[in-house]
């Protein structure tokens, strides 16, 4: 029997070939024929999780809901001390200062990472800014984003932290980052379909004694240190925080 | 039961106010007239248990609390109430919670050193198998605009 895995559309693409390694590693540790399978949209993702094409998911914390509640996924692990964050950026040139300089009708350049939108969407709040007096162009990698930003396109850019930090410094020369995030709380999570359920104990036992030099190798793919187990109750903790912040 | 304010703890001048909880108890508040301004772009997180007893929160909370960590744990969460928030808006807040709804609405919150700051805060119920099992506060920096509308309506407010 086969199973499908993938990964929230959002990742690096600079960790592609690691997801294929993580993969790998998966299958000889858990002794399955796993396929990963990577979607260039959350649209496109999500319609392979309602077709049921989805056994095992490096998910974004914005699906957790759906695929805990609705799909019968199991929270395995997390990625140790490290939390999805967002930056709200500008062109350097721009004479936005802070988040209440901006004014209604400001245009946002965001990729369809709904975890980054909403952080996004929150930290603009103060400027009595929501998606009813903004307009959003929808971009396909954060580098479309900056350049939104760079040719005057748009007025403020949502940015994942981790790929903000990732840009060349030409790039982030070209921009000023007007806030950050502290939020430390959200974060994406490998979770485990129903058909899989059964290797779940055994997953979560071989990510978290994943230390040998092989493992080690795995992990920096990554661009982790190692896994953190995650409960039932944590799960339900993150699906509670994340219905406080979805509108 | 929370002991009263402690002088020592409040910087500036202060006044001082009575505040009765739902809980029956009371508590001497002492109230200083400056805000502290939310931190951007931080996250304030809170959980309670079903009688409204702190049982997680982030560093977030810790720090615009004013409190220490291990002051806040086990205590009510009434120990952030200002003497300007009305009643009714607690109410409004448990009567939409306790019905298994979202609560949304700007909260001015005492800090131990006197001090207020100004959130927008949404409240979830945790429901486990069906029933409420506690309560979580996430708090947002707030618009100003609707801050000053808070200024003029709850005063109107029991």
């Amino acid at each position: 029997m086969s199973y499908n895995f993938t990964v929230s559309p959002d990742f690096m693409p600079s960790y592609i070939s690691g997801w294929y390694i993580f993969n790998t590693w998966i299958q000889r540790q858990l002794n399955e024929k796993i396929h990963l399978e990577l979607y260039d949209s959350f649209e496109a993702q999500r319609e392979a999780i309602e077709s049921g094409k989805v056994d095992l998911i490096y998910a974004n914390p914005f699906d957790a809901a759906m695929l805990i509640r609705d799909k019968g996924f199991q929270v395995v692990a997390c990625p140790n001390a490290t939390s999805d964050e967002a930056v709200i950026a500008v062109s350097a040139e721009s004479s936005i200062l802070s988040i209440e300089d901006l004014k209604h009708g400001t245009r946002i350049a965001s990729t369809d990472a709904p975890d980054v939108h909403m952080m996004g969407m929150i930290m603009i709040e103060p400027a009595d800014l929501d998606r009813d007096n903004t307009t959003r162009h929808i971009c396909s990698s954060y580098v479309l984003v900056a350049k939104d930003l760079i040719t005057d396109k748009a007025d403020i850019g949502f940015f994942l932290k981790d790929a903000f930090e990732h840009f060349s410094e030409t790039t982030r020369k070209n921009l000023r980052v007007l806030v950050s995030s502290h939020i430390h709380i959200i974060h994406h999570q490998l979770m485990i379909g129903p058909r899989l359920a059964h290797l779940r104990e055994p997953l979560l036992n071989h990510l978290l004694e994943a230390k040998d030099a092989q493992a080690e190798e795995v992990l920096v793919s990554l661009g982790f240190k190692t896994w953190a187990k995650v409960d039932h109750e944590e799960a339900e903790f993150m699906i509670d925080l994340m219905d406080t912040l979805v509108k | 039961m929370l002991n009263d304010m402690n002088p020592s703890d409040v910087l500036g001048s202060y006044t001082e106010h009575q505040l009765q909880y739902a809980d029956g108890t009371s508590r001497k508040v002492l109230v200083v007239d400056e805000e502290v301004p939310y931190p951007e772009g931080c996250l304030i997180v809170s959980r309670t248990d079903i009688g409204g007893i702190i049982t997680h929160f982030n560093a977030s909370f810790i720090e615009m609390s004013g409190y220490a960590a291990e002051e806040l744990l086990g205590a009510p969460h009434h120990i952030l109430r200002h003497p300007f928030m009305p009643s009714a808006a607690f109410k409004g807040l448990w009567d939409t919670v306790n019905a298994g709804q979202k609560w949304q609405g700007y909260v001015k919150n005492l800090r131990k050193d006197g001090r207020y700051y100004w959130v927008y805060a949404t409240v979830v119920p945790n429901v486990r198998d069906g029933q409420i099992v506690g309560y979580t506060s996430v708090r947002r920096k707030p618009s100003r605009t609707r801050i000053e509308e808070c200024l003029q309506l709850y005063p109107t407010l029991s």
